[in-house]
């Protein structure tokens, strides 16, 4: 562990982070652009997310006069939590000290810490739809943490460590296994941060109906460049979440040792996994429809359900006596 | 049992014998009839894949015929005979919620636990790669009853029953490398004139009662308000 705590070590980690903004706007304009394409529309280029971003930053900042300073802090908690969090996820190398000092426990701590803020501001202004938004989020994230820690227990119980480079080591050591455990947490990790990120069976981020937005009703009141925090916040968990899937269940291509050809085959690999990933989160927003709200703690359930299978098919299957 | 050092096959087996169990939490949870009718076919075909795939890493040549027969009836047959039924009894858009569905899997999911406690000693004795499956096939039959408790649909309850079968089928082939040839075809075709049997029966209920409510057959036939009233 010592050999990690360079600074070598540290500028890597530093890199990683600042990558995470840098791409997450443009994993949106991906899944958009092969959206729009799957729909026979032409699209907007995969840089909009950029542009709409650069945009907002400029504009003026308005706010209500019923807010309190906790509305005007609150963007910048909610970037600065879900930043800290992505900082914590082995992007390109799994020798990350960020790793060593925070385990994937901790990741979904300052998660939720950026949820409360969120909720918060959400309700700050006092206006229905906020309040209405708030409460729904905390509903679905209720149900959908238990769910996310079943399925990392399940990772963890495998590599013996809750540490995410150890748990990525860990599978990147072993062989070609077929493991059910991670079979299960796959598919329960996958619905989990389909209802995490908002996307369409649980809440449509692109929605202008107010009655069924969650995500969107609570930053209804934002403008200018507290909403371009908050926007970027959400693009940034949307890279977390599939950075997380794609780097946990095929580890294949992570850089391993701090090289400049292995860094390059990682990032390759990591852009690769993450087209494909968006590719596919498209194609099943097209062809499947939004929830009615209350069918979502039946989804959520499926969620728990999968994750519990996953830890119990890896004390009956894979341990044994 | 170290997972790593099996050979792929028998890793493939494991898995296989996973999803099985899964199947039967989806099978306990559907509400719509014609998706656990599905759902029951996939369960059939998934224990005809690990009978095939024990087969060819065991080199036990009969399983394969076994495995064709599982897939034929379980898969094939059984399903395509519930749904004509089901289409006779006009049910195909019936949707049946259970009474607390979050309870019925935890109750399953306790099922589960029990069961892999209960083959401990099994375990212990060493037999076999499969003697884990054991404690699937066993959650896999308990929860086939669990579904014929829970479940007031007659038509549901037979899933239920099928589902048992699969986890005995299931229970044969990872613990002893399958029964001898004739045992299993006397068993399915006792599978077979069961559910010929179980489709008399839905008619002679439905046309007794009106319904395939089983949970009706409690009440008096003098009193049928209040079955109106229940359960429009």
């Amino acid at each position: 562990m010592a050999d990690i705590l360079t600074p070598s070590a540290w500028l890597l980690a530093l890199l990683q982070a600042l990558l995470f903004p840098a791409l997450a706007p443009l994993l949106v304009g991906w899944v958009r652009k092969v959206k729009a394409r799957l729909q026979n529309r032409r699209g907007a280029s995969v840089f909009q997310p950029y542009r709409e971003l650069r945009k907002l930053l400029f504009k003026e900042a308005r706010v209500a006069h019923t807010a309190s300073p906790l509305f005007r802090a609150a963007p910048s908690v909610v970037f600065v939590a879900t930043w800290l969090a992505a900082a914590t996820v082995p992007l390109l190398t799994i020798d990350l000290p960020t790793a060593v000092v925070a385990d994937i426990i901790v990741l979904v701590g300052l998660l939720a810490l950026a949820r409360v803020f969120l909720a918060l501001a959400g309700m700050d202004v006092g206006t229905a739809f906020g309040g209405m938004g708030a409460s729904r989020e905390m509903m679905i994230s209720a149900l959908a943490e238990p769910a996310m820690l079943m399925a990392v227990f399940t990772l963890a119980m495998t590599a013996h460590s809750t540490n995410l480079g150890s748990v990525i080591a860990h599978h990147l050591g072993d062989a070609f296994v077929l493991r059910p455990s991670y079979l299960f947490a796959f598919a329960g990790l996958t619905l989990v941060a389909l209802a995490e990120t908002g996307r369409i069976p649980v809440d449509n981020p692109t929605t202008h109906l107010e009655l069924t937005m969650v995500h969107e009703a609570m930053v209804l009141e934002y403008s200018g460049r507290h909403l371009a925090l908050m926007e970027l916040a959400a693009q940034i968990k949307l890279l977390l979440y599939g950075v997380l899937v794609a780097n946990i269940f095929f580890p294949w291509g992570i850089a391993t040792d701090p090289t400049p050809v292995s860094l390059a085959i990682g990032f390759g690999a990591i852009l690769l996994k993450l087209a494909l990933l968006g590719a596919a989160l498209a194609v099943a927003e097209t062809v499947l429809a939004k929830m009615r709200l209350f069918r979502v703690p039946a989804f959520l359930n499926l969620a728990l359900l999968l994750s519990l299978l996953g830890l119990l098919s890896h004390v009956i299957l894979e341990v044994g006596a | 049992m170290n997972l790593p050092a099996l050979p792929l096959l028998q890793q493939l087996v494991v898995l296989l014998a996973a999803l099985v169990l899964f199947l039967s939490f989806v099978l306990l949870a559907q509400s719509r009839l014609v998706s656990a009718i599905h759902a029951f076919a996939w369960q059939g075909a998934l224990v005809a894949a690990v009978t095939a795939v024990v087969a060819l890493s065991g080199e036990v040549h009969h399983l394969y015929f076994s495995a064709g027969l599982t897939l034929i009836l379980k898969a094939l047959v059984i399903p395509a005979m519930l749904h004509r039924q089901v289409r006779g009894l006009e049910l195909e858009r019936h949707t049946e919620a259970l009474q607390r569905p979050t309870l019925a899997i935890m109750a399953a999911v306790g099922l589960v636990i029990f069961s892999s406690w209960l083959v401990l000693p099994l375990v212990a004795e060493e037999l076999a790669f499969t003697r884990n499956i054991l404690a699937i096939s066993l959650a896999v039959v308990l929860i086939g009853f669990l579904m014929m408790v829970v479940r007031q649909q007659a038509v549901a309850q037979v899933l239920g029953f099928m589902s048992i079968e699969n986890g005995l089928f299931l229970a044969a082939v990872s613990a002893t490398g399958g029964m001898p040839l004739i045992v299993e075809l006397g068993v399915a075709f006792d599978v077979l004139v069961a559910m010929v049997l179980f489709g008399v029966f839905f008619f002679h209920i439905r046309e007794s009662i009106d319904s395939l409510d089983v949970d009706r057959l409690n009440r008096l036939s003098e009193t049928p308000e209040i079955a109106g009233e229940e359960r429009p």
